[in-house]
């Protein structure tokens, strides 16, 4: 039975909306260079056996990029599924459910990968 | 979540079918969306065949001729009959437009004739716009300054006065908003690219005051977010505008003041 204007008003602006949209633009800035080296690193390790690609991982360079760009890949990606929920999944209880799971996949995966990285560049 | 069937009471059915007069020579075929809210019945598509010789140039004319000659009980919106009132917003031939100036000729084969998307029907081709003239009342389309006007005036110099053009012209057909599918999805928190385009005009005009607290209004995921750059807006625009890119410059302005 609410009005129009009244339900158009609602509860308000959250005024964080900018953030979360400049944290997408900044982060698809970041993965133009990390997707072309990774592709690029993909490309050339083609055939490579598990000592080539330790040795490789193990330049400074080589696992600073490769953590950056997981870590960007993931935040990008939990940052566009959260957009994607918002837009098509309207009851609240299975949106809210489906964006922490969005969240805590993307930090499990990302820390996953990233730790995967360090170990083979670094460990024994 | 999203509904991707029709809900029962809902899907049209093939309607009447008013044949033309045997001695009309160029005939063409308009399918009108029929809903009737007082028999219960489901929508129907009837079809007018119309002697274009004894017919206006416009899809309007057509409709007009309809109601006058065929089928009273057609309901639609119309009035100036030049798209500067923006009543006559249907969606033609699968596009959204203003009836009176889309020309007949430009339509291939039959002419079809529904409602504007998404939105509630009221009677055949009337919707419900009460959710869009409030989210247009919620921008607050007025000049908002608290200096006083010197000289009894506000001046603008041409420069400032140019950057209304491309947003002042709207005419609040809804065109454009009932072609967004993010407006689809959301309507009630998402305001649509015909009122963010209209938030634009006041917030670039240089004689308001309240540009902040405009700007603060839209900082929201729903309300001005939910734009994906989808562009149907911009396409379907009946008078050439871009809303789109007054949304990109919401958002522009947004990013700068962080």
């Amino acid at each position: 039975m609410r009005s129009p204007l009244g339900r158009v008003r609602g509860v308000g602006s959250t005024g964080e909306a900018t953030a979360h949209f400049w944290a997408q633009r900044m982060t698809s800035l970041a993965l133009i260079p990390l997707s072309l080296w990774f592709v690029f690193a993909a490309l050339t390790l083609v055939g490579a056996d598990h000592a080539t690609f330790k040795a490789w991982l193990g330049h400074h360079g080589n696992v600073l990029l490769m953590v950056l760009f997981v870590a960007v890949l993931f935040h990008h990606a939990q940052l566009g599924l959260q957009m994607v929920i918002e837009d098509y999944v309207h009851a609240e209880g299975a949106k809210l459910a489906s964006l922490i799971a969005v969240k805590f996949a993307a930090v499990l995966c990302g820390a996953s990968c990233a730790l995967a990285a360090l170990n083979l560049a670094y460990g024994g | 979540m999203v509904e991707f069937s029709l809900p029962p009471g809902s899907k049209v059915r093939p309607g009447r079918t008013y044949k033309a007069a045997a001695d009309a020579a160029r005939i063409k075929r308009f399918n009108v969306y029929r809903y009737d809210p007082d028999t219960g019945d489901n929508p129907r598509l009837d079809t007018f065949e119309i002697d274009l010789d004894a017919c206006g140039p416009m899809v309007l004319d057509a409709l007009l001729k309809i109601k006058d000659e065929v089928d009273t009980t057609l309901a639609f919106r119309r009035s100036c009959r030049e798209g500067v009132c923006g009543s006559c917003a249907f969606n033609i031939d699968g596009t959204n437009t203003l009836a009176c100036i889309k020309p007949i000729d430009e339509v291939p084969g039959d002419v079809k004739i529904y409602p504007l998307p998404h939105m509630a029907v009221v009677k055949d081709l009337v919707v419900d716009l009460s959710l869009a003239y409030a989210q247009y009342a919620a921008i607050k389309p007025w000049l908002q300054a608290d200096s006083a006007a010197a000289d009894g005036e506000r001046c603008q110099s041409p420069e400032e006065r140019a950057k209304l053009d491309g947003s002042w012209e709207c005419v609040l057909c809804f065109c454009c908003q009932t072609s967004c599918p993010s407006y689809w999805w959301n309507e009630e928190k998402y305001l649509g690219p015909a009122i963010l385009l209209q938030a634009y005009r006041w917030i670039a005009d240089s004689r308001d005051e309240h540009t902040a607290e405009r700007l603060d209004f839209l900082d929201d995921p729903f309300r001005l977010y939910r734009c994906h750059t989808i562009m149907n807006c911009t396409s379907t625009c009946p008078k050439d505008l871009n809303p789109g890119k007054a949304i990109a410059e919401i958002k522009k302005l947004q990013a700068q003041r962080r």
